[in-house]
């Protein structure tokens, strides 16, 4: 028994950019004619393909995608935005064809790219349920064998005589979702949008998805930005760079891999002469997760250590440190100082560590400026944005909301309850 | 959609693929068992197009009837009373319903057929189903809405009838009606289709279409019948090439009696499987790609 569901084989896809041919008849007459009186085409050179590169008229979203996924597997599709995600998902589903190599699957293959598609404003709920239903591939025999659980599951019962145009937005994604639930694919393909939204949907979905998957033989692809939500659901994924998978593997060696790219840069600066001066020279600033690797990315849940080289070629006793950390729009979020604790700097090297407490700081950016004080009072030193801090989401239960907190820190502090 | 060759060498076992996507997808594998497999999605788009068309205006179909009956008394005043251009003995209301009512029916099934790729964009983008299905459920649509036009001719000739203004009744020819509205759907189909897998390259063509249709009607019989004009003349040859031209005299000749050359509709359903053949093929080109420029 051969246990594979989909065998993506080097797969290209070419979009051609600004105007598809000129758009008129008169141009495209004049190519025919000239092809059939065997001059030149007047719009193309002899190597239609180069020129047509050199024009930068070409651009290839996928170059050369190979890829395998067994059946039962759930397979993450991680990259940054025009990595190709989104056309892989579109050659996937069959909605437009590769320019060359093949896509092959076995089963019944359904697409989640939005909900309640297709659904006509002017029909009522029921109406809309079999035609998005069948859009989707189902039967008109099995909608109606699942019709009661699909108007139940969307909680709409006593709306769903009226035409949907006067639902709220909400209603039509309950509805649109609730059809979507009630697919049976052996192969479902799972767009990122579906992971959006309000908590509720969201764990609806992803719940969903989970009970999808761990269905004997049921096969996902989930393309998504949230890494949180890779984490959780997907036993393997696939890095897409610029058209090509760049690492295939175990979800969280992808993921790592996927964002040693920043994290490189961003975890660790080592300084020149940047900021080298009578008084000092800085040598180097990084981030280390405590019980991880400064390789890897940081998350939400670590605790994590700055570490700060400095040498000091005089007055050292005198001088304080202190770090305002700001966010992506450079609103100071907070301030802390080595002035705050004992700890005093010397001539020479120092190696000062300063620790957040675990799963302090949100996901998010953050962008630390350097100051140094003389005698705790008067500012010597702006280093404004010398380092910054990319904070990744953690791994999370299954079922537990999957989006971002508001807020830029998430202290732990002590809880009791006196009635015991 | 099967391909058996690919061999797992592993396992020393052929592997069964339901799904194969790749570029070379010849034209003439149209793939109809899938489309049989997606018939309830065909017969329920159907039903939303007339159920939208219900829904949305107080009259509902009645809106329908108001195009070829008011066409039709203009024409019989203009072309008719005016220029004398109308069969004699037959009121000029109904020589010229008998044949503005196909009309109607084959421009409204090859216009709406020619931009369901474009009106339908928005499922296309979002989903995979067999594309020969919307310019199918949009054809049989627009089919179901035009019959209740004819039911209009047959009104309107009972009327004459019982108001004594005219002895109308039909004869046995009435059973070439089926083959007619086949053959005229057909060809609304056909070149339907093929305007819909052109206006993907070249946008101009769409108002073009309009107007096409318009000057194909002024040569055909619509305006007078076809014996009225002189035989082997420049203009007879015009509307002799027009695949309407016996359509049009054949549905006179079952609606109200007047004399066609049954023969001559060999030549249009010659045409009929022509384009739709045509069609289908331009179509299968465009179909699984035209996503990207839309």
């Amino acid at each position: 028994m051969s246990d594979l569901a989909i065998s993506v084989e080097d797969v290209h896809k070419r979009y051609r950019l600004g105007t598809i041919g000129s758009g008129l008849i008169a141009d495209e007459v004049k190519a025919i004619y000239a092809r059939m009186t065997g001059k030149t085409d007047p719009r193309l050179s002899i190597d239609q393909e180069k020129d047509m590169q050199r024009q930068g008229m070409d651009f290839w979203s996928l170059r050369g995608v190979s890829f395998d996924v067994k059946k039962g597997e759930i397979l993450g599709v991680v990259g940054h935005n025009g990595a190709g995600k989104s056309t892989l998902l579109k050659l996937l589903s069959r909605i437009t064809l590769p320019t060359k190599g093949t896509i092959k699957m076995t089963g019944k293959v359904s697409s989640l790219l939005e909900v309640g598609t297709g659904f006509h404003p002017e029909l009522t709920g029921i109406e809309n349920i079999y035609l998005n239903g069948s859009i989707m591939g189902m039967r008109r025999a099995e909608i109606t064998a699942r019709l009661d659980e699909i108007i139940e599951f969307s909680g709409i019962e006593h709306h769903i005589d009226t035409p949907i145009k006067r639902y709220s937005s909400g209603m039509k994604v309950r509805l649109g979702f609730a059809v979507a639930a009630h697919l049976e694919p052996d192969i479902l393909i799972l767009d990122e949008v579906l992971a959006v939204g309000d908590a509720e949907f969201q764990k609806k979905c992803l719940g969903k998805m989970q009970e999808v998957s761990t269905k004997e033989g049921r096969t996902v692809i989930f393309v998504s930005h949230n890494l949180a939500a890779v984490k959780t659901l997907c036993n393997r994924a696939i890095l897409l760079d610029k058209g090509a998978v760049t690492f295939q593997g175990d979800t969280t060696d992808t993921i790592n891999y996927y964002l040693k790219g920043d994290t490189e840069a961003r975890n660790y600066r080592h300084f020149g002469k940047e900021f080298d001066t009578d008084e000092f020279k800085l040598d180097e600033i990084s981030f280390n997760p405590v019980g991880g690797s400064i390789d890897d990315a940081l998350d939400e849940y670590q605790t994590i250590e700055i570490h700060l080289k400095i040498h000091m070629k005089r007055n050292g006793a005198r001088r304080r440190v202190n770090f305002t950390v700001q966010d992506d729009h450079g609103v100071v979020l907070f301030v802390f100082s080595s002035a705050r604790s004992d700890v005093k700097l010397h001539d020479g090297l120092n190696h000062l560590v300063c620790t957040f407490p675990q799963g302090f700081l949100n996901i998010g950016n953050y962008f630390l400026s350097m100051h140094l004080f003389e005698d705790d009072k008067s500012l010597l030193y702006n280093f404004p944005n010398m380092a910054a801090m990319q904070i990744q989401e953690g791994e999370r239960a299954i079922g537990k909301w999957m989006g971002r907190e508001p807020g830029f820190i998430k202290p732990r502090f002590e809880w009791s309850n006196s009635a015991e | 959609m099967i391909d058996m060759t690919k061999v797992n060498l592993e396992n020393d076992h052929v592997q069964h693929w339901d799904v194969v996507v790749s570029p070379d997808q010849p034209w003439w594998n149209l793939d109809l068992k899938e489309i049989w497999q997606y018939r309830d999605l065909l017969f329920l788009l159907v039903r939303r197009d007339l159920l939208a068309i219900y829904k949305q205006t107080v009259l509902g179909p009645l809106w329908q009837l108001v195009q070829p009956l008011l066409t039709s008394l203009m024409f019989a005043f203009v072309f008719g009373i005016m220029g004398r251009m109308a069969a004699e003995g037959i009121p000029s209301t109904l020589f010229y319903m008998a044949a503005v009512v196909p009309w109607i029916f084959f421009a409204n099934v090859l216009n709406k057929t020619s931009t369901t790729l474009v009106t339908n964009a928005s499922l296309m983008t979002k989903v995979y189903f067999p594309r020969l299905i919307a310019p199918l459920a949009t054809t049989l649509s627009t089919a179901v809405s035009s019959l209740i036009q004819l039911a209009l001719f047959f009104i309107i000739a009972l009327g004459y009838r019982l108001l004594g203004g005219y002895a109308w009744s039909l004869d046995l020819s009435i059973l070439m009606l089926p083959v007619l509205l086949l053959i005229l759907v057909g060809l609304g189909f056909g070149l339907g289709v093929i305007v819909s897998a052109m206006t993907t390259r070249f946008r101009d063509l769409a108002f073009l279409v309009g107007f096409g249709v318009q000057l194909l009607m002024y040569m055909s019989p619509v305006i007078f019948p076809l014996d009225r004009v002189e035989p082997g003349s420049n203009l007879r040859l015009a509307l002799e090439l027009n695949p309407m031209t016996p359509v049009i005299e054949g549905f006179r000749a079952v609606l109200i009696g007047t004399y066609v050359e049954w023969s001559t509709l060999l030549y249009s359903f010659g045409w009929m499987v022509g384009v739709i053949l045509v069609g289908l093929a331009m179509f299968r080109r465009v179909e699984r790609t035209y996503v990207d420029v839309v």
